[in-house]
Order: structure tokens, then sequence, then C-alpha cells
């Protein structure tokens, strides 16, 4: 203890004790802060939350409020959760071009870091979904045939059979599924965008999600074979009924004209 | 000749007229053939069109036996361990289990389940076209109403064995259908419920349908519409077929080739170019994919749930009639489904009977075996013309969602301008199509009269300009000129010289305005007689 009490005048004295007393702030601020606000984590998401709320200042305050709050034109966006910026930004949703019965998805204007960086704002303004991970969506351990069961249940009255897309009042629609990328229809079911309906965990499970979209995937993928040959859309009996009368009788008079046109020369007597 | 050369000849006769011998015996098929071999038919591609129907029709009878051979109609729940990966391990009936098996596990399973279904809807589609080729040349006339009663029916029939068919996969799609089908039955008064639980054996879905629906689109319509298709034959057999008019074809003869040897190998030929194309089609494009749907269940739905296109006017009717209900004494009249329901066999029958109104208004008795240019016969092209166009406003009802989607309109938007188009739109186009029907028949007369547009302008001494017209020939004014003019009939006076009045029937009445408004000044032009071509051509120069 002499040791140390003949040094407490020395000059580097105050600065060891600074060093002391920060190193044991900061180390008790590391045991008691919550884990998921680790440091370095700490310092990206602010910068993403900066970096997103000045793009949301740019591309979405005009409709959807300064603060997300929301105006006449947009609805406010607190507690969407980043899944919703997600989807409708990473679909091309947002930012929207004109006010419509239904806002189209169109060409991604933002890049996917961008797109980030307004999640990030956005879920800072309220707890919401969050962007599901590759494990949530993906194929593994889906089971197609249950999807295709939750599909007809829960999503064919609007998506039609196999996600063709469909109608719905004034103007709005379900749009076609074919090519949406399974995290975007996660994400739609999770938030339930413009006028669908959210299915959250509680009603469809994440498990279900996933056999919705692979069953999706079976049926109106890429590399989905039509058995039957050409699919006419896949809208069911008035495309049909339409390719019968243009092609199939339309076809038939075609050669009905034929064989009258060649009709037997009377013999010369 | 002598009994025996008689024997020797006998037994120097060919094996063929042995056996023709034989057969003539017995059957007695020498005199048919005698007296049928040499049955004229004329030649022109429109007469054709009832044998592409005659030709599905045997096609759809083919495919289908072979599809009964494979197909179990039984609503009993199976779970599906075929091929279809996506299916596997559902729950699903019979019926549907064996059409997913023929589609994917019996060979050639496919190819003949989509000939059969596009066969179907090529044959209702052909008979559509074939009953309105007879229409719009009044070959309906006397003495051929019955036959064409045979045909509507044959029509009808059709529709009806294309949607129990249509149905039997049990696939989610048709049982959407059938449901329809019972929110009509249910929408009838008094009855309804009853008749539904009887249909069904008991309450929607049941596990009977499948197999009542079976034998009906398997047995009972088939067999009748077989019977109607002999009697439709042996009737056009016994009338001979109509023709064109033309030079050298009056009402007492028919113009055209032999039956046999010409119109035999023309048919057989014919009949191998239907299947050619239908089996084409078939192999080129799918058809009510019932993988795709998947099995029934009344819990679920999918958008775009159309009939095929036949019965696609009723769907119509159902989508654009306003959901209106009248309820008393605990009891609902569901007009929404019910309306519609009373105009389906109503807007089938006005095109039906229009040949026996048109028949009463004309009075005309006499056989007709010449057919009419549409032209020259305006009220009747206009009718005709105003009924496919408010069968194909209600078509378009009954797809206003796929309207609606792929030509990004409101679906609502779309149901309104058919509400309004339904009473709308067959007006116009009735008025429209007697105006062409004028303007055409105009055309004839001056075609008649001053030529053919040549096209060659010649310039003349003293610098006029005119352009020659071709005189036509003899056949093509004969033709142009050959049709008959009705004069409306009128009731004439309805007092005699002494004042007394004459009873005049209201149905007379009637009929007196209906001639007028079909033969009247303004509904026809009075064709070219022979005195204003002959003042014409005498060469008092161009016109």
């Amino acid at each position: 203890m002499k040791k140390l009490s003949t040094r407490r005048r020395h000059p580097l004295a105050a600065v060891v004790v600074l060093l002391l007393a920060l190193a044991a702030a900061g180390g008790a601020f590391s045991l008691l802060a919550p884990a998921s606000k680790a440091q370095a984590d700490e310092s990206a998401q602010s910068l993403s939350i900066d970096e997103g709320k000045k793009l949301f200042a740019v591309g979405c305050a005009s409709c959807h409020g300064t603060g997300g709050q929301g105006s006449s034109d947009g609805p406010s966006l607190v507690g969407v959760g980043a899944a919703a910026v997600d989807f409708q930004v990473g679909t091309g949703r947002m930012p929207a071009q004109q006010p419509g019965a239904q806002i189209p998805a169109k060409k991604v204007i933002y890049s996917q870091a961008e797109i980030d960086q307004l999640a990030a704002y956005i879920a800072s303004l309220g707890a919401g979904p969050v962007i599901p991970t590759k494990n949530e969506y993906g194929p593994a351990g889906s089971d197609i045939a249950k999807g295709g069961e939750l599909f007809r249940t829960n999503c064919a009255q609007c998506h039609n059979f196999t996600g063709k897309g469909g109608a719905l009042t004034h103007g709005k629609f379900a749009p076609d599924l074919e090519g949406v990328a399974p995290k975007h229809i996660y994400e739609a079911m999770q938030t339930g965008p413009q006028n669908m309906p959210s299915f959250p965990d509680t009603t469809l499970s994440s498990k279900n999600k996933k056999d919705i979209i692979a069953y999706l995937d079976a049926v109106n993928g890429d590399d989905t074979e039509s058995p039957g040959g050409l699919e006419l859309g896949g809208l069911g009996p008035v495309s049909e009924g339409l390719f019968a009368w243009i092609f199939g009788l339309g076809a038939l008079i075609a050669v009905a004209v034929w064989v009258a046109a060649r009709t037997a020369k009377a013999k010369k007597s | 000749m002598s009994t025996n050369e008689n024997n020797e000849r006998r037994d120097k006769a060919p094996a063929g007229e042995k056996i023709a011998d034989w057969a003539d015996g017995r059957l007695g098929i020498y005199s048919l053939a005698k007296s049928n071999m040499r049955k004229i038919f004329p030649d022109h591609w429109s007469f054709m069109l009832g044998e592409v129907c005659l030709y599905s029709f045997i096609i759809i009878i083919l495919t289908g036996v072979y599809l009964t051979l494979f197909f179990h109609p039984s609503m009993n729940e199976v779970t599906y361990h075929g091929s279809y990966v996506p299916l596997q391990g559902q729950l699903m009936s019979e019926a549907f289990n064996s059409t997913m098996h023929i589609s994917f596990d019996v060979r050639g399973g496919l190819l003949i389940r989509q000939i059969h279904h596009w066969a179907a809807l090529i044959f209702l589609a052909a008979m559509f076209v074939h009953m309105m080729r007879v229409f719009f040349t009044g070959a309906f006339r006397k003495p051929r109403e019955v036959n064409w009663l045979f045909g509507f029916l044959l029509f009808v029939l059709g529709m009806f064995t294309g949607f129990t068919g249509y149905s039997l996969p049990d696939d989610l799609l048709s049982g959407t259908g059938v449901r329809f089908m019972e929110g009509a039955v249910l929408s009838v008064p008094i009855v309804g419920t009853y008749l539904s639980f009887f249909l069904f054996g008991g309450e929607f879905p049941g596990g009977d349908f499948v197999a009542r629906f079976y034998s009906i689109h398997i047995l009972l319509l088939p067999g009748i519409m077989l019977g109607l298709v002999v009697g439709h034959l042996i009737l056009v057999f016994y009338h001979k077929h109509t023709q064109f008019a033309g030079p050298g074809k009056t009402n007492n003869n028919v113009v055209g080739m032999p039956l046999l040897p010409v119109y035999m190998a023309k048919a057989g030929g014919f009949f191998f170019l239907v299947f050619g194309v239908i089996a084409a089609v078939a192999a080129i494009a799918s058809i009510n994919p019932i993988w795709a749907m998947g099995p029934y269940r009344p819990d679920m739905v999918s958008t775009g749930a159309q009939p095929d296109w036949y019965m696609g006017f009723s769907e119509g009717l159902i989508r654009f009639m306003p959901g209106w209900e009248i309820n008393f004494w605990g009891h609902t009249l569901v007009l929404g489904v019910f309306i519609p329901l009373i105009i389906f066999p109503l807007v089938l029958v006005a095109i039906a009977v229009y040949p026996f109104i048109e028949s009463w208004v004309t009075g005309d008795k006499r056989e007709h075996h010449i057919l009419d240019r549409p032209r020259n016969v305006p009220t009747r092209t206009a009718f005709g013309a105003a009924w496919i166009s408010w069968y194909f406003v209600l078509l378009v009802g009954g797809g206003n969602d796929i309207w609606a989607t792929h030509f990004h309109l409101s679906i609502n938007s779309i149901t309104w301008a058919v509400r309004v188009g339904f009473f709308v739109v067959p007006v116009l186009v009735f008025i429209a199509t007697k105006r062409v029907c004028l303007g055409l028949q105009r055309r004839d007369k001056d075609k008649v009269l001053h030529g053919r547009e040549s096209g060659i302008i010649k310039r003349l001494p003293h610098g006029e300009f005119v352009e020659i017209h071709e005189p036509l020939s003899q056949d093509a004014l004969h033709t142009l000129t050959a049709h008959e003019q009705y004069e409306p009939a009128a009731i004439g006076a309805t007092v005699d010289a002494n004042g007394v009045e004459r009873k005049v029937k209201g149905s007379q009445k009637l009929r007196a305005k209906l001639s007028e408004a079909y033969y009247g000044e303004e509904s026809q032009i009075p064709k070219p007689t022979v005195e204003e071509y002959k003042e014409i051509t005498s060469g008092h120069g161009h016109h």
C-alpha cells in the first residue's frame, strides 16, 4: 500500500485513475447492456438509421411525412417493420409513381444496401416484422403438397390456383406471383401489403409460409413443366375457350374452305 | 335365258359379287344404295360446318370410351400416391385420383383426355357456328323447322353433357362450378332445397354427385344426342340439302356432286382432317390442368373460376345481376340468383323460336330450298346479329375478372358496362346491322344496273373524266337478282262499302305491324326490275 500511496502525487496518477474508471465503466456497460446492442453493431445500426433517414427524407417523406408519421397521401410507417419496407421498396412498388387503386410492382430503383438502410430507419420508428432469413423462406425442409393445400385454402381465391393473379374490386388486383422472390412472398404474407390481408406467424406459421413458397416454386416457378402443353396463361376456361374458337374452330373452318375449294371436276363428254 | 345357263353364270360370279348378293338377299341394301348413292350435295364451305360437328362428336365418343376404362366415378376419399409430386399425400376423391392417374400414369391418357376436352369445346363452337349459318341463310324455313329444333336441342344437350363431364374429375374448379349450380337450384322458390337434396343425395357435396353425373354424362345425354343426330341426318337426307341461288339452281333441284363416290371420299377425308386438327390442338395446348387446380374441397375456392365457354353466358348473367333478395316471414327469395336462372333458358329460347315467329309474320307456307343471302333479309340478319352480340355481352360479363386484369380495368366498371350493354348493345347492333344490309342491297342494285367499277378512268375528247363500268355477266346478274322480296301484309279496309266494321284481331294487327317492319319501305331496297335494267343499258351512256 505504501508504494501506491507514495506515487499518489505522480504526474500520471490522474491519467491512470481516469483509465481505470473508464475501463470499469465500459466493462460494467458491456456486461449490463442488452446483448443485441453490442458495441460494434450499435455503431453500424445507428449509421444505417442515419443513412436511411436521409434516403427517407428525399424519397418517401413527401407522402409518408418527415418522421414517417403519415399524411393524407400515405399511411403512417410507425410499426410496419423492416419486412414491409424490404417488400415495398424491394419489389419497386415504393416509391409510388402515382396514386391509384393499387401501386403496381415496377423497376426497383434503390440498391439492396439502401433498402436495408431505409428498413433500418423505419424499424427504428417502432417494432414490426423483421426481414426473414434465408433459413425461413428457403426450400430446405418444406412440404410442397401441404403448401398447395394451404395455398388453395388461403391464397387461391385472389391469386388463382397456381398464383397467376386475379381481379379485386375497383381496379385493384392480386398480382401474378410468377418470378416473385421467395423472400418477398414471405414478407408479403407477413406484412399484408396494400389490399392483401396479413398472415402473421400466429395465423400461418413460419413453416407454413415456407411450404407455400415451395409450392409456388413447384407450380409457378421458372422451371415448372406444363405436362399438357401450352399453359394458355394458366387462367382456366376463359383462355381455353378463346383458344378453341380461334385456333381450333378457326383451323377447321380454314380446312373446310380448302376442301370445298377443291371440288371434283365433271368429266367432259 | 334357260335355267341351266343361269346357273352356269352364277357359278362363275366373282367373290365380291357373291358376297354382295348374299348381303343384299338378307339386308336389302341394294335398292337403298341405288337410291342414295347418287344423292346430290351442293358444294360450299359453310355446308361443311355441320360435318365438323358430327366428326367432333364422333371423336368425343371414341376418346370418351377410352377414358371410361380408367375413370372411377366414386367420391370415396383416398390418398394420392401418383407421380405428380405437388399433390402427393393429399386427400382426394377417387374420381380425382383416377383422373390424375389417367393424366400422369396411363399411356396416352393425358393426350386422350385433352383430345376429349378440346373436341368438346370445338364441338359446341362448331354447333354454334353451324346454327348461325343455318339462321342467317334462312335454311330453317319450311320444311326444315323440325330439323332446326333438333339441332337446337343438340346444342342445349351438348351444353349440359359438357357441364356434367367437366364436373366429373371433382377438381377445385369444377367443384366450384357444381357449387354454383347448387346455388342456382337452391334459389328456386319453395322447391329449391328439396331439388338440391334430391340431386346431391343430401347436403352438398355429399358422396353421390360424381356417380350420378357420370351416368348422365356417358349414358343418358349422349344417348339422346346420338338419337337426335341420327334423326337430324335422316332429315337432311329426306329434305335434301339447300343451296345458294345461282344459274341453273332452282327451288326444285339440287346442283352438286353425288354422295358416292365424291362426297364419301370428301367426307371421309374431312373426318381425318378434323381429327388431325383436334389432335394437334390437344397435343399443343393444355386444357383443364386438374393437377394445378387440386382436389375439390367445399372450403376452398380460386379466382378465375369460370365454366367452359358454352356455359359462360350463364356465368355472365349471375355476375352482372345485382345481389337482390327479398325476406318475408322468415323466407328468403334470392332474386340475385333466381332471375339469372330464369333468363338463362330465355336467352336460348329467343333464337330457337325465331323461325316460327318469322313464318308467322310472312305467312309463307311454301317450301324453300334456295338459301337467302343475309343482306337480302335485313330484319332477320339484324335479329341474329343482335342475339350474337347479346350472347357476347354475357360472355364478357362471365369473364369480367380476366378482362379486368388483362386490360387493366376496374371489374366494377366492366360489370356496369355489361349491365347497360345487356339492354343497349343488342338494340344498337340491330339498327347498325339492318343499315349495313340495306347498304349492301343498294350496292348490289347499283352493280346490276351500272356494272362493276373497273377502276379504269377514261378521258373523253371534250375533257370529261369517266370511270368505265364493266357490265356483269348474265350469271352474276341472275345471282344478284334471284331473291324474292315479300310485300308487307296489309290488314285491308276495316270498314266495307256498306260501312259495316270488320272485326280485326289484335294478333292480326300485330302481324301487320311486324310485316311492315320486316318488308316495308324502310326495310328493303326494291331489287332492280327488267325494265330498269333495259332502260339503263339501252345506250344512254354512263351514269
